[in-house]
């Protein structure tokens, strides 16, 4: 290697470590604060690494019953909207691609546009009428608003990419378009399922608007939960930090695991929720 | 025959799309046009929640404080992330593990994060004055001070989404050909000149849109901004979307808080459509400059 080549290593290597280092040094600090004690948390200057460490923060919230029923809920509320956003979400997607009307996109750019909070003055309305709420029930159909524009956006891209031969061979052997769609586009559309599969996951999961309007004491998800121990206990560091970290460890361990779906998707349609 | 159509396969999400998108907006420009408030009968009032906008100090204080967000948010992810991206378009040991990292802040849950934050911000036990005071920079009150609130809260916006600006312009540097890199080096050009003649006008079109959807996400943004100040301290962070949601949550003024909501995504619209007018703008003078 010459000089030359040797210096901009260098200069590589240090610019790797000041991109990455802020999302690194965070979440280490959020694992830090999240394994002290109050007195280690307390300290100033603050202590990095513990003498002790504190696996009592994680045990007090993961033992605490209602922590539970938060998680059970953050479960049912993005299963559903997830599920029910594939639902019609693949079908409408493969039926835009295929008739060409990109047009309704607009519809979907609306949505992308739309303040979340926009929503829900109507829907809160609805919901009061039907007397829905303190159900789960609001808060599935309004993550809707968050899947499924998601779903149909990056299900429409990846439709129009898959090749039409195999279909019209289908149909000219005189299957119906549904057993077309069924059997041969539905097969090969696995991967852009993938993607807007783990986007609407991860995009429901973090949602935290709906959930301050809509959910009562039972009904939180875990966001909201997460939100209103801050009030409580400002001071109690370690037990916030845990919760905080579990909430959205399955997230960032999607985030990790799922990287190439995740680029595939961002940068595909550039959807985010709310 | 006339083939079998494909609306039966859009007809459910059309129905989804109808209930939970297009009802909401057409019922909110309804509901803006009363005075409708949760527990007193409603009365149509005609133009007047919009006019009563127009004298709002509070609402004309929120324009203002969701500009000055947004211009921040928009800029310093659009720089950052450029070169971010520059440097993920580069080989080296465990690229992929650590553009995984590197996205995380943009995934995490905002909620989770802004706790954290919250955190760190602490005058007294702080992290981040803690950093500050090992190269000898005074405390800060981060965002326990109207002044230094708003650039504290970009900071958390910042960190959380120039991923996403280095994803798509990372997309764009791999569409660029490597011809005009070779004749650049022949030439005797350095870096910065590379980058400024060659990859910059290159990746313009992807600069545009990253900062599009830049400008839509600041400007909505809420979780952030609510978890960690609720718009405080006093009004000073208190951007448009954190006011409907006290006029429309914590007032239950439904029909002035849709009156917000129906300016807020018109300010939203026209802010792309100046967007959209300044790069094409931009376009045409290039192309007279060539000309």
């Amino acid at each position: 290697m010459t000089p030359r080549q040797i210096i901009g290593k260098i200069g590589l290597w240090l610019s790797v470590f000041v991109i990455v280092s802020p999302a690194i040094l965070f979440f280490l600090w959020m694992l830090s604060l999240s394994l002290k004690f109050e007195i280690d948390n307390a300290a100033y200057p603050p202590v990095f690494f513990p003498e002790h460490i504190a696996w009592k923060n994680y045990a007090d919230v993961l033992a605490s019953n209602r922590f539970l029923t938060y998680f059970i809920n953050s479960l049912i509320v993005t299963g559903s909207a997830t599920a029910l956003a594939l639902m019609v979400g693949v079908p409408a997607g493969y039926g835009i691609a295929r008739m060409a009307a990109h047009k309704s996109a607009i519809v979907i750019l609306i949505a992308r546009i739309t303040p979340g909070l926009s929503y829900l003055i109507p829907l809160f309305l609805l919901f009061q009428w039907l007397g829905l709420l303190g159900t789960l029930v609001p808060q599935i159909i309004i993550h809707l608003v968050v899947t499924v524009p998601i779903v149909i956006w990056i299900m429409i891209g990846y439709f129009e990419t898959t090749p039409l031969e195999l279909e019209e061979a289908a149909l000219i052997d005189g299957a119906t378009r549904w057993q077309v769609f069924r059997h041969v586009a539905l097969p090969i559309a696995k991967p852009g399922i993938a993607v807007a599969f783990i986007l609407a996951v991860i995009f429901s999961w973090n949602n935290f608007v709906f959930g301050i309007v809509l959910a009562g004491r039972e009904t939180r998800t875990l966001p909201v939960a997460v939100y209103n121990m801050i009030s409580f206990d400002q001071l109690s560091w370690g037990p916030l930090a845990a919760a905080a970290l579990i909430v959205t460890l399955p997230v960032l361990l999607l985030t990790v695991f799922a990287q190439r779906q995740i680029v595939a998707g961002l940068t595909a349609g550039a959807v985010k929720g709310g | 025959m006339r083939p079998p159509s494909y609306w039966p396969f859009v007809v459910p999400a059309l129905v989804v799309v109808l209930a939970i998108i297009i009802f909401p907006w057409v019922f909110t420009i309804w509901m803006s046009l009363n005075e409708w408030k949760v527990g007193s009968p409603t009365t149509f009032v005609g133009f007047s929640n919009y006019l009563r906008l127009a004298s709002d100090p509070r609402f004309l204080e929120s324009v203002v404080h969701t500009i000055a967000y947004t211009a921040l948010s928009v800029l310093l992810p659009l720089v950052l992330g450029t070169f971010a991206a520059v440097v993920f378009h580069q080989k080296f040991a465990g690229r992929g593990f650590l553009r995984g990292v590197f996205i995380m802040p943009m995934m995490a849950t905002p909620v989770a994060i802004a706790l954290v934050w919250t955190m760190m911000f602490h005058p007294q036990l702080g992290v981040l004055n803690y950093l500050l005071s090992l190269v000898g920079i005074p405390a800060q009150l981060w965002v326990f001070h109207p002044a230094t609130v708003i650039p504290s809260l970009v900071l958390v916006e910042t960190w959380q989404w120039t991923p996403l600006v280095m994803l798509i312009v990372l997309g764009g540097l791999a569409a660029i050909p490597t011809e005009p890199y070779e004749s650049a080096q022949i030439d005797g050009a350095n870096l910065w000149q590379v980058f400024r003649f060659i990859t910059l006008p290159l990746i313009m079109p992807f600069l545009f849109i990253a900062g599009m959807i830049r400008m839509i996400d600041a400007v909505k943004s809420f979780d952030i901004i609510f978890a960690i100040t609720q718009g405080g301290p006093g009004s000073a962070s208190e951007t448009i979307n954190i006011y409907l949601y006290s006029v429309a949550f914590t007032y239950y003024d439904l029909g002035y808080g849709s009156a917000i909501a129906v300016v807020f995504f018109l300010l939203i619209v026209a802010l792309a459509a100046v967007m959209l007018y300044a790069r094409q703008r931009m376009l045409w003078t290039e192309i007279a400059s060539d000309a």
